[in-house]
């Protein structure tokens, strides 16, 4: 017997399974991310100065220390990126296939390019000598972003999956290979909503 | 598709292109009012009000939560009281420690 | 056990499954709910002798333990007495192994899994391919846990709470712990989703949220406890594995002296924000592990006593209320930290608060067998032990939720007997009456009766027997995880005496288990064979599904349900009951022995 709901929504709660599935790992993600920004508050709370002595150096401002117009570079990115993902599954739901792949594809590459500003910030820190166990201001940076840039390359394999091998389904089922689209896309969306309260929790102040 | 489903995803189609400038908008906002120098406390209370803008935008209007159905929304409300659970009482029970009330 | 009878499986027709893809790799949620029950009662079973070889060593500090001491070698027991090291390695895994890989896979995990889907007409779980991965990160999360006592210095010694700075410093096996954890928190996070998702969307038609039984409610609570509670000790585990693997401080405060050296670390990190992030979880999680069971219960209790249960609604109702409250008591675990009066109350205030949906709970249980034609099957008497049980559990909590008794309390023996009574004769008794009551349904047999008996009697009363000299123990001020029990202390002499009491009771505690184990094997192929509805229930899964369900699929075809779950004996029938799908009210005709 097959599981019903899959492609058409239920008629009482308005909605498919794996939107609901989705939303309900997002409400998961939205604890997870949660629980280690209650971290980072917890600990800056018990501290007068941060991000404190680096090295012999006092710094005040986190921007001393990290790339913020990197970060806002890589802060626009990842909206832009937004905006071509919502773009694709917005193809799909015209019939234009052949958009749905540009846009997909310009998500995907705005997210590789997010990785590698990202790489180019780290590999600064750490030429400098500068790495988690030096502080934990340090220690909160490169654990949030790199949790996060860990979740950027999920959602990167999921997007070249349906980019590449996975997209055949549009020719079999393609009311399924959208609703797929839309829920790669919620995932892609709060990738970048995280990064939205990261780039000014960490950077900025 | 209909020409009406499509008329309907093209005005969806403004609205993103609206919703991204507002926040490439309130991104620049973001990093300016960092220069505004204030404590922690204060400044992450701003910074995350200004978040919030965003992140609403995303969500309302790139993640469809505007026309979303009622069973996500009560999700939704349910994980941001936890989550606001988690983020006043951690800091509420380090700022009471015994002998200072 | 079953054949693989292909109803219309939507791929136009039969195709034989492997070995592998019907009985390993399946995505049915009944296989795979047997996975579960399987592992986690071979895990319980490991777990219970961690116990009882630190239950040798508790009631003969210092002596070897006769025959098998030696096998255990040179690190852990030289010339079988027990190391101090390697009572902490028991102590800290029986806790992890028993709640984390033992408990909730078999309660979620196998009862939730296998009943949850027919319960509610539905012919799998949501997403059956997620479904077999979860099980699959439990089994990974398991193999990483036990293959931790075989490293350098052996398992975690941390307590099953791995408190920093404690934890930070420990040996190896305190990662592979975390690491461990990371993969069972994912599987419970993914079986959450799972549970959550089915039971929302896939209820039969005909089937309103206020005529979902009670177990389907509890597992649904449960759900979003293990959705929303576990990700930020998720979250304290990579922070901690950060300060083992990565040298950072997050739980290292400045200025650490460890063996009489400063620690070369940035210090600056808070001990205390590990506690505050594992008790968010950790309190939630007693009410994941308690909740599945009081659902069982629910179930047999109607069943058994022919009526319906007492007060659904309000029931259902503080089931809803707990699973809310248990969110913001965590801190009661940690009224001696230092917290100040103003936070300490607040937790106090909602600790007290959250007794009173438990109280109507346990009430509404007790009060459904007023007035019932009660049949002491063997499930019965698992459920009705299960009563008073949980309910010298719940009452012995109140003095620790109270921030002033606690002080005394607080880390003595008497945490440890009030939680074992929650969880031992508590939940897992009610598990037991479990798979008592739905063994029939899963293999269309029944267990023996008179092993039945037996197995429920030595459990209980030897259960009661290692648990209630706790207590005294407690109130004497004997702090737990001491690896001579207390003997150290003089303050401790009076109550020294029960140890070896409890370590007896343990040994035959195992005992008791024997009949259980002898009736499982027996009965699986050659239990007396029963029809599809044994016990005259009225729920989705006896009276629409056959004994075994059928595979991949669970019904002929989906139920169409009419009524609530618990209408037995009602006005217009009272010698019938009504299934909850359609059909006519029944004469009870087969007699189930009593």
């Amino acid at each position: 017997m097959d599981i019903p709901y899959t492609v058409t929504p239920r008629a009482d709660t308005g909605v498919f399974n794996a939107k609901l599935g989705v939303w309900l790992f997002l409400a998961s993600e939205v604890m997870l991310f949660g629980g280690l920004f209650s971290a980072y508050v917890f600990l800056r709370l018990g501290v007068d100065d941060w991000p404190g002595v680096l090295d012999g150096t006092a710094y005040d401002r986190a921007s001393d220390i990290l790339n913020v117009p990197l970060a806002t570079l890589n802060t626009m990115v990842l909206i832009a990126s937004s905006v071509t993902m919502v773009m694709a599954w917005a193809s799909l739901m015209m019939n234009r296939f052949d958009r749905y792949k540009l846009y997909m594809g310009l998500t995907i590459l705005a997210g590789l390019i997010f990785l590698v500003i990202k790489y180019f910030e780290y590999s600064a820190k750490l030429s400098h000598g500068l790495t988690p166990s030096d502080s934990n201001f340090l220690a909160i940076y490169f654990t949030l972003t790199g949790l996060h840039g860990l979740h950027v390359i999920g959602g990167l394999i999921v997007n070249g999956y349906f980019w590449g091998p996975g997209s055949k389904m549009w020719k079999t089922n393609p009311a399924q290979f959208t609703n797929r689209i839309e829920i790669a896309g919620l995932y892609w969306h709060f990738v970048d909503l995280v990064w939205i309260f990261l780039f000014p929790t960490i950077y900025l102040i | 598709m209909s020409d009406a489903a499509h008329a309907d995803i093209k005005k969806h189609v403004r609205v993103y292109i609206t919703v991204f400038a507002a926040l490439a908008v309130l991104t620049v906002v973001t990093v300016a009012v960092a220069y505004l120098h204030l404590a922690f406390v204060p400044a992450l209370i701003l910074a995350l009000m200004i978040a919030s803008v965003k992140g609403a935008l995303v969500a309302a209007y790139f993640m469809h939560l505007v026309s979303e159905k009622k069973v996500i929304y009560w999700i939704l409300i349910l994980t941001v009281v936890f989550f606001a659970v988690m983020f006043i009482i951690f800091p509420a029970a380090h700022a009471d420690q015994a002998g200072s009330m | 056990m079953t054949e693989s009878v292909h109803a219309g499986n939507g791929h136009g027709g039969h195709h034989e499954l492997s070995f592998w893809r019907k009985y390993i790799f399946s995505t049915d949620h009944k296989v795979i709910g047997l996975q579960y029950g399987i592992t986690a009662l071979l895990f319980l079973f490991f777990g219970f002798s961690l116990v009882m070889l630190m239950r040798w060593q508790l009631a003969y500090p210092g002596e070897a333990l006769p025959f098998i001491g030696s096998l255990f070698g040179d690190e852990r027991m030289p010339d079988g007495v027990m190391l101090p090291e390697f009572y902490n390695q028991l102590g800290a895994m029986h806790g992890t192994i028993m709640v984390f890989l033992g408990i909730v896979p078999l309660a979620v995990g196998a009862f939730g899994n296998y009943i949850v889907p027919l319960q509610i007409g539905a012919p799998d779980m949501a997403f059956p391919k997620l479904n077999m991965a979860s099980y699959w990160f439990y089994f990974a999360g398991g193999v990483v846990m036990l293959s931790s006592f075989f490293v350098p210095a052996g398992a975690a010694k941390a307590g099953w709470t791995s408190y920093p700075p404690l934890a930070d410093i420990e040996t190896m096996g305190q990662t592979m712990w975390l690491f461990g954890m990371v993969l069972l928190i994912t599987s419970s996070l993914l079986g959450a989703i799972n549970f959550l998702t089915t039971i929302i969307q896939l209820r039969a038609p005909g089937l309103s949220f206020m005529r979902m039984t009670f177990f389907v409610w509890a597992q649904f609570v449960t759900s979003f406890l293990l959705l929303l509670a576990f990700p930020p000790l998720e979250a304290a585990g990579v922070l901690q594995l950060m300060d083992r693997l990565a040298g950072t401080s997050f739980f290292l405060p400045s200025g650490l002296v460890v063996s009489g050296e400063v620690m070369d670390v940035a210090g600056g990190g808070s001990p205390l924000l590990w506690q505050h992030l594992f008790w968010f979880l950790a309190h939630p999680e007693v009410y994941v592990l308690i909740l599945p069971a009081m659902g069982i219960v629910a179930e047999i209790i109607a069943n058994n006593t022919r009526r319906p249960l007492w007060g659904y609604k309000t029931m259902v109702y503080s089931l809803i209320f707990l699973g809310f409250m248990s969110f913001i008591v965590w801190a009661h675990h940690m009224f001696i930290t230092g917290m100040g009066t103003a936070i300490s109350a607040f937790f106090q205030i909602t600790t007290m608060i959250i007794s009173v949906p438990s109280v109507i709970i346990l009430s509404g249980l007790f009060l459904s067998l007023y007035g019932g034609s009660i049949r002491f099957t063997t499930p019965m008497l698992f459920a009705l032990g299960f009563l008073p049980m949980f309910g010298i559990g719940g009452l012995t909590g109140l003095p620790l939720g109270l921030a002033a008794t606690d002080i005394h309390l607080h880390d003595t023996y008497y945490v440890i007997g009030h939680f074992h009574y929650v969880v031992a004769p508590g939940t897992i008794i009610a598990l037991f009456a479990g798979i008592y009551y739905w063994f029939p349904k899963m293999t269309g047999r029944t267990l023996n009766d008179t092993l039945g008996k037996i197995h429920f009697w030595g459990t209980i009363i030897f259960m009661n027997g290692i648990f209630m000299p706790m207590f005294f123990q407690g109130l004497a001020g004997v702090s737990r995880r001491l690896y001579d029990g207390g003997q150290i202390y003089e303050f401790a002499a009076p109550v020294i005496q029960y140890n070896e009491f409890m370590s007896i009771s343990s040994w035959l505690l195992a005992l008791a288990q024997i009949p259980f184990i002898i009736n499982v094997f027996l009965s699986w192929k050659r239990g007396r064979q029963v029809n599809d509805n044994p016990w005259e229930a009225t729920t989705l899964e006896w009276s629409a599904a056959p004994s075994p369900p059928i595979a991949h699929g669970n019904f002929a075809a989906i139920p169409k349900v009419v009524r609530g779950p618990y209408e037995y004996s009602p006005p217009e029938a009272p010698d019938s009951y009504l299934p909850q799908n359609e059909g006519p009210p029944i004469q009870p005709k087969v007699q189930v022995e009593a």
